[in-house]
């Protein structure tokens, strides 16, 4: 992709990404976030949440599957986007929602493993975010740095159990996100496998040739 | 005895003083409001609503008011749970035209000496009256609504109840042309429909127990649950049935839909309960539309001294 293409399309995913804050902020001035306004507030934050998080999380197969090399500089920055709603989300779950009643929150997060989960996710996000720069990378060391990063598919799963585990019987809309989450990991787990067998393969070909005939000194 | 006062007062829900929670300026309006219905006691009621459904004549029965200022008719008309129109807050506003409330009838039959089936315009024939009551939704919301409609004893006494009849079963029409969302979805469920809910006949024969067939002075929105529908206001909202086609009295506990779809969450009894939490969230709180801060929920929803003793001695955390 030409260098003018990827600036247009990172465009295009700032605007995107932060459409759903503004339609927000115009909804709120303008008194028209349904009769329950911090419900709709609190759900519309986690769905934008979820909807970037497995929009960074479907980076990564883009490329395996289309060899394309573009997808994997906007992994990072829809990271960043999705943990910016989930912390909005949580803010005003605390702020607004609960209005800082500690305890009756803290009961909740013990009680009520939809909202163990959502924690959970949040606070595993935290490091990814902290060590997203360039820096971070370099001081942790590659190798280090794509294991601790790989907590961003246990944040992936623990989100939609998350959606999943609210959702009042037939309500049908979390099960498009287990799809969509089940696809993205098969993709990763197929190119795994297909790796490895290929590592094999070569391996057990490399033996199958078995040591070179010696050329016969007496052909 | 001062805490058992204490107490009464918190069953029924007096013991947050009125212009506390109100803008004082609905406070005033409700006031006004007050006056102006006490003064017409017979005439078409004070509260107009900003549609064009038909008014409803209804006696304001000052035995049923409250000191909560009333949730707007667009808030109530806009937000419902009513799965029939679809699982969004917002489907059934959006759907409602769908459903045509005329030609409609409701049978009323099982262990009765006179099962009778009524059309719609007879049912209108009741002694119909304003009361505002408070919904609590199990979702911990709640609101404060002016319906007209008459207690389901009267209807009830008119089939005359046979002797074995411990329980009332309410059907609600199944339709799926009328109702888009009882047409099977992607993923192939819902709730299993007919929607049906239940009473035990001494809380069926409760005088709060109201057969409903309108809200702020006008004919009930499909929304609603037009035509003709129970609210029972100590019960979480999914209790109070919409659209009903069919009552009837039975002996055993009748099944109901939520009970079914969710037996660990939704109980038969499913009485308002600030100490009995749902599985997933709690029920000690709710946000009262449209406000901003939660408040305490009360015990049966504030109705405590009028139907606590329906339940004396009985564990409600196992019949929740």
């Amino acid at each position: 992709m030409s260098s003018r293409g990827r600036v247009v399309l990172k465009a295009a995913v700032w605007v995107a990404s932060l459409w759903p804050l503004g339609v927000l902020v115009r909804g709120w001035l303008a008194d028209d976030l349904t009769a329950n306004p911090i419900d709709y507030i609190t759900r519309t934050l986690g769905l934008t949440a979820l909807v970037l998080l497995l929009a960074s999380l479907g980076m990564t197969p883009l490329r395996i599957l289309f060899r394309w090399s573009w997808p994997i500089q906007f992994r990072r920055l829809l990271g960043l986007l999705a943990f910016f709603y989930i912390c909005v989300h949580f803010s005003v779950w605390i702020g607004l929602d609960h209005f800082f009643a500690w305890k009756r929150m803290g009961q909740d997060v013990l009680k009520r493993p939809f909202i163990t989960v959502g924690v959970l996710a949040l606070v595993l996000l935290i490091p990814l975010a902290v060590t997203s720069t360039q820096g971070m990378i370099k001081r942790l060391g590659g190798a280090r740095w794509r294991l601790l990063h790989r907590l961003v598919y246990v944040a992936g799963v623990l989100g939609v159990l998350h959606f999943l585990w609210l959702a009042k019987k037939g309500r049908t809309t979390p099960y498009y996100y287990v799809i969509v989450l089940g696809a993205l990991l098969a993709v990763r787990l197929w190119d795994w496998g297909r790796r490895r067998v290929g590592r094999m393969g070569f391996e057990a070909k490399d033996e199958s040739r078995g040591p070179t005939p010696r050329p016969s000194s007496s052909a | 005895m001062l805490i058992k006062r204490d107490q009464d007062r918190k069953l029924r829900g007096e013991d947050i003083p009125a212009s506390e929670i109100t803008a004082e300026r609905l406070y005033l309006d409700r006031r006004a409001f007050i006056a102006g219905a006490a003064a017409l006691a017979l005439a078409p009621s004070g509260v107009r609503a900003e549609s064009h459904l038909a008014p409803l004549k209804a006696t304001k029965n000052q035995a049923f008011t409250l000191p909560d200022a009333l949730t707007s008719y667009k808030n109530i008309t806009s937000y419902n749970n009513f799965y029939e129109f679809g699982t969004n807050k917002d489907d059934p506003e959006r759907l409602q035209a769908s459903l045509k409330t005329r030609p409609w009838t409701v049978k009323v039959e099982g262990l009765c000496a006179k099962p009778t089936t009524f059309d719609i315009e007879e049912l209108l024939k009741f002694a119909l009256e304003e009361r505002v009551y408070r919904l609590r939704c199990v979702e911990a919301w709640s609101m404060v609504i002016p319906w007209i409609g008459f207690p389901l004893k009267d209807l009830l006494k008119r089939v005359e109840p046979t002797g074995q009849a411990k329980y009332v079963e309410f059907t609600t029409l199944v339709n799926p042309a009328m109702f888009p969302g009882q047409k099977r979805g992607f993923f192939g469920f819902s709730l299993d429909w007919p929607y049906t809910e239940g009473l035990r006949l001494d809380e069926a024969m409760h005088p709060l127990t109201l057969m409903t067939v309108g809200l702020y002075g006008q004919v009930l929105p499909n929304q609603n649950g037009a035509p003709f529908r129970v609210v029972v206001p100590w019960k979480y909202g999914f209790k109070s049935a919409k659209s009903l086609v069919k009552i009837r009295l039975t002996a055993d506990e009748p099944k109901t839909a939520w009970n079914k779809a969710a037996p660990s969450e939704y109980g038969f009894y499913s009485n308002v309960n600030p100490q009995v939490d749902h599985p997933r969230w709690s029920q000690a709180t709710e946000r009262r539309i449209p406000e901003v801060r939660r408040r305490e929920t009360l015990m049966f929803n504030g109705y405590g001294d009028q139907v606590a003793s329906m339940y004396t001695g009985m564990d409600l955390k196992k019949f929740y």
